[in-house]
């Protein structure tokens, strides 16, 4: 079918401008264009389709097709703020339409009901700012459903004990099960805990247009060619350009959004491809950058009302930073598995999703997942086990025998908001455009890093059970990459201590909105786009519920 | 560690991770390099370096042989990795020329002084081989993970990445030839498979449920 897909001149001032279009900007655009509002989405990557992904790790993960550019875009980083941050590759996001939901393993787990008020249930933690959510599970739980049904997840509804409430099942079954999952269901039930089918977003049933899973192997970090993975590429942007109403233009790299004397914004300025610049005039302005590109916009759009920033007068746009911890313990078995088939994970548990701070000794919860993603030559250089010589006949005989019989558990956990873990602008160094850099400076709460060693033993344990031939932990340490990039425009009632209202509406500008990754209080046990989503769901019904009262403009 | 540029632990890898950064970054020539490997080892007529002396391309050959050696199954020889790490170094490894420049000189006098009667390299028995390479390996202990491009600037160490890199890369992006490595290995050149995949899941009776109750708090 041929869409009718509008183009608006820059000078035409739209209802709603979208700044990116990943997880949460491909929802807004949809939810928005379909309630009857002319929207342009702003990408700065490009628009790749279905028959743009291959099976090439080279050009895919080596050339960075999907991702940000380091060359273009060097970052820097920094363990506390007082240190000078070195030039080091720091983060990674996907960089094109449908954005990191395109190459994402899709993981896709509701958060439950103690993240929105665990201030409230376990206290303060010393050394963080841990912070009850404005909203609860409960105001949430529609638009997880919605989530669900409109973009596509598999999985078993009641599998988990541990599971919130939910107001529907699931719109279709879980993936089949791999040798992985296999193995940890066996052994975690020895053990008395409750493994259940992986919620994903990735169709075991195929829907009009897309395919369900084939078991291709190139998951994570690769498009998907048969549209089985659900991405705002393959679901929302194409419903959104479906209403006639919504432009995505890609190729736009916005760098600031320019202010009015009465306090709100015009619309936002981008480089097109050959680097013009442009206004694109909007009534309002969302912005769905992600949790390090929406604080760094803000940071670039300071103006004379705001010196710090744009809706910055609380001055912690891009503070609290939160990456969520992660362990991984790899284990050998005597068969093989050939888990390089397939999807990344068939099961889960989520036995320790609230681990009580007085009995354990520190703060946090999280999921612990059965998966295999390494492709040849990583598993080479990172995947064989501490001990393997690193060449000769050893070295090649445990390549040839553990590629198809290793698995790796991979432990899922909380970070908490600690201030001076932030994105910012680097003073020195600038991107490709001139811009000032992202520097990320980060340091992981003491007690992250002590359920991260607690999920570990726990991991242990389960591949004891599993009766692995051998299994090691990767080392424990401070982390310096970011890929969940969380809490850094967080959402609350006080504009001293937070950026957006429950609305997503910036406390300091009425027609600036700001939703993804960056609106999150607290971090998740570690998979945060299924809750992205359902935000940019809630936040576009709140958006369109004060839009249709003239309560924006 | 490649998959680790998109894993949000990437550096709970150690070092390994470094070397996706160094690999990411070098890509596009390593396509290159991999394919003129590619049709060197295919062809019949004798194939020319670019950078390599023939005598230097030999030791070069012979160390990548010990490096991934052939025995029953394929080893870097058969996927024609001289090559590969010839066009390399005027291409995504050309920072590495001086290493090897000034590694394989070296290399000519580790030799003499472990075995004074061994000319050189490419004529030693393995065994006398494997005791130079081990002698020039200054990151012994485990962990192949821990080394990375920040060792590289050791000779013996950029022959071991550019070896271990050409060995199994995509074959579909003319790699390894034949995709003797994805066969070393044991991944099925496909890209569609069906379950059951393996051993562990041939035999899954069905999901059965979990027991109703569960405390909340395991800990």
């Amino acid at each position: 079918m041929k869409l009718d897909l509008p183009k608006y001149k820059t000078s035409d001032e739209v209802d709603f401008v979208i700044v990116g279009s990943g997880a949460a900007g491909g929802i807004m655009a949809k939810e928005l264009s379909e309630s009857g509002f002319r929207v342009v989405v702003l990408e700065q990557g490009p628009y790749l389709t279905e028959a743009d992904f291959v099976h090439d790790e080279v050009k895919v993960i080596g050339g960075d097709l999907l991702t940000n550019k380091p060359k273009l875009q060097p970052t820097s980083f920094r363990k506390t703020p007082n240190e000078k941050a070195k030039p080091q590759r720091a983060l990674v996001y996907g960089r094109l339409v449908g954005g990191t939901s395109v190459h994402f393993t899709a993981n896709f787990w509701r958060f439950h009901e103690i993240d929105f008020v665990e201030r409230s249930k376990v206290g303060p933690v010393p050394g963080a700012d841990l912070r009850d959510w404005p909203i609860t599970y409960a105001d949430l739980e529609p638009y997880y459903t919605k989530v669900e049904w409109e973009i596509g997840v598999s999985g078993l509804a009641g599998a988990s004990p541990f599971d919130p409430p939910r107001s529907k099942p699931y719109p279709m079954p879980p993936l089949p099960v791999k040798g992985s999952g296999v193995i940890f269901e066996r052994a975690a039930r020895k053990l008395g805990w409750h493994p259940f089918p992986a919620p994903m977003a990735i169709l075991s049933q195929s829907r009009p247009g897309r395919s369900a899973c084939i078991n291709c192997g190139f998951c994570l970090a690769f498009g998907c060619e048969v549209g089985a993975k659900s991405s705002s590429l393959a679901t929302a942007i194409r419903m959104a350009e479906k209403t006639g109403r919504c432009e995505i233009r890609p190729n736009s790299y916005v760098h600031r959004i320019e202010m009015d004397s009465n306090g709100r914004v015009t619309g936002a300025v981008y480089f097109d491809e050959q680097r013009n610049t442009h206004l694109q005039k909007a009534k309002a302005v969302v912005v769905c950058a992600n949790g390090a590109e929406t604080p760094r916009l803000l940071l670039l759009s300071a103006n004379k009302q705001f010196p710090n920033g744009l809706a910055n007068s609380s001055d912690i746009v891009g503070k609290y930073l939160m990456l969520n911890s992660g362990g991984v313990t790899t284990a050998v078995f005597e068969h093989p598995l050939n888990d390089y088939k397939g999807f990344a994970v068939s099961r889960l548990l989520h036995d320790f999703y609230e681990l009580d701070p007085q009995k354990v000794g520190f703060y946090g919860g999280g999921g612990i997942d059965a998966r295999f993603d390494a492709t040849p030559i990583a598993f080479a250089m990172g995947g064989l086990p501490p001990g393997t010589p690193g060449w000769g006949k050893a070295f090649k005989d445990t390549l040839a025998h553990n590629f198809t019989r290793t698995m790796e558990l991979f432990c899922h956990g909380t970070s908490l908001a600690v201030e001076n873990n932030s994105f910012s602008l680097d003073p020195d160094l600038k991107d490709a455009w001139g811009l000032p850099a992202l520097c990320l400076t980060y340091k992981d709460h003491p007690d992250d890093l002590k359920l991260w060693a607690w999920q570990n033993q726990r991991a242990s344990e389960l591949l004891d059970a599993a009766g692995a031939l051998k299994k090691w932990s990767q080392p424990i340490g401070e982390q310096q990459f970011a890929v969940h990039l969380l809490g850094t425009c967080r959402m609350g009632n006080d504009p001293k201590t937070s950026v957006i209202n429950s609305d997503h509406r910036t406390h300091d500008v009425k027609n600036l909105f700001l939703c993804d990754g960056s609106s999150l209080v607290t971090s998740g046990r570690g998979q945060p786009t299924m809750t992205i989503e359902a935000l940019a769901f809630r936040a576009a019904d709140r958006i369109t519920a004060l839009a249709k009262r003239g309560e924006i403009t | 560690m490649i998959e680790n540029l998109s894993r949000r632990n990437f550096l709970t890898r150690g070092s390994a991770a470094v070397s996706a950064v160094w690999l990411s970054a070098h890509w596009p020539a390593i396509v290159a390099a991999a394919e003129h490997a590619h049709q060197a080892a295919k062809s019949s007529a004798p194939p020319k370096f670019q950078f390599f002396t023939p005598e230097e391309g030999a030791e070069i050959d012979a160390i990548a042989a010990r490096i991934i050696p052939s025995d029953e199954t394929p080893g870097a020889r058969e996927a024609g990795i001289v090559y590969f790490i010839d066009r390399g170094l005027t291409t995504f490894a050309v920072d590495d020329q001086k290493t090897y420049r000034e590694g394989l000189p070296a290399l000519q006098a580790r030799v003499r002084e472990l075995f004074p009667s061994v000319e050189k390299f490419s004529i030693a028995t393995p065994d006398q081989q494997d005791q130079i390479l081990h002698s020039l390996d200054d990151q012994a202990g485990p962990a192949p993970r821990r080394r990375s491009a920040s060792t590289s600037n050791s000779f013996f160490q950029a022959v071991r990445i550019h070896t271990i890199v050409g060995f199994l890369i995509d074959p579909d992006s003319a790699g390894n030839r034949d995709g003797v490595g994805w066969k070393v290995i044991g991944r099925e050149p496909e890209h569609m498979f069906q379950p059951p995949f393996g051993y562990y899941d041939k035999d899954y009776a069905g999901w059965q449920p979990n027991p109703p109750s569960a405390e909340k708090t395991k800990a």
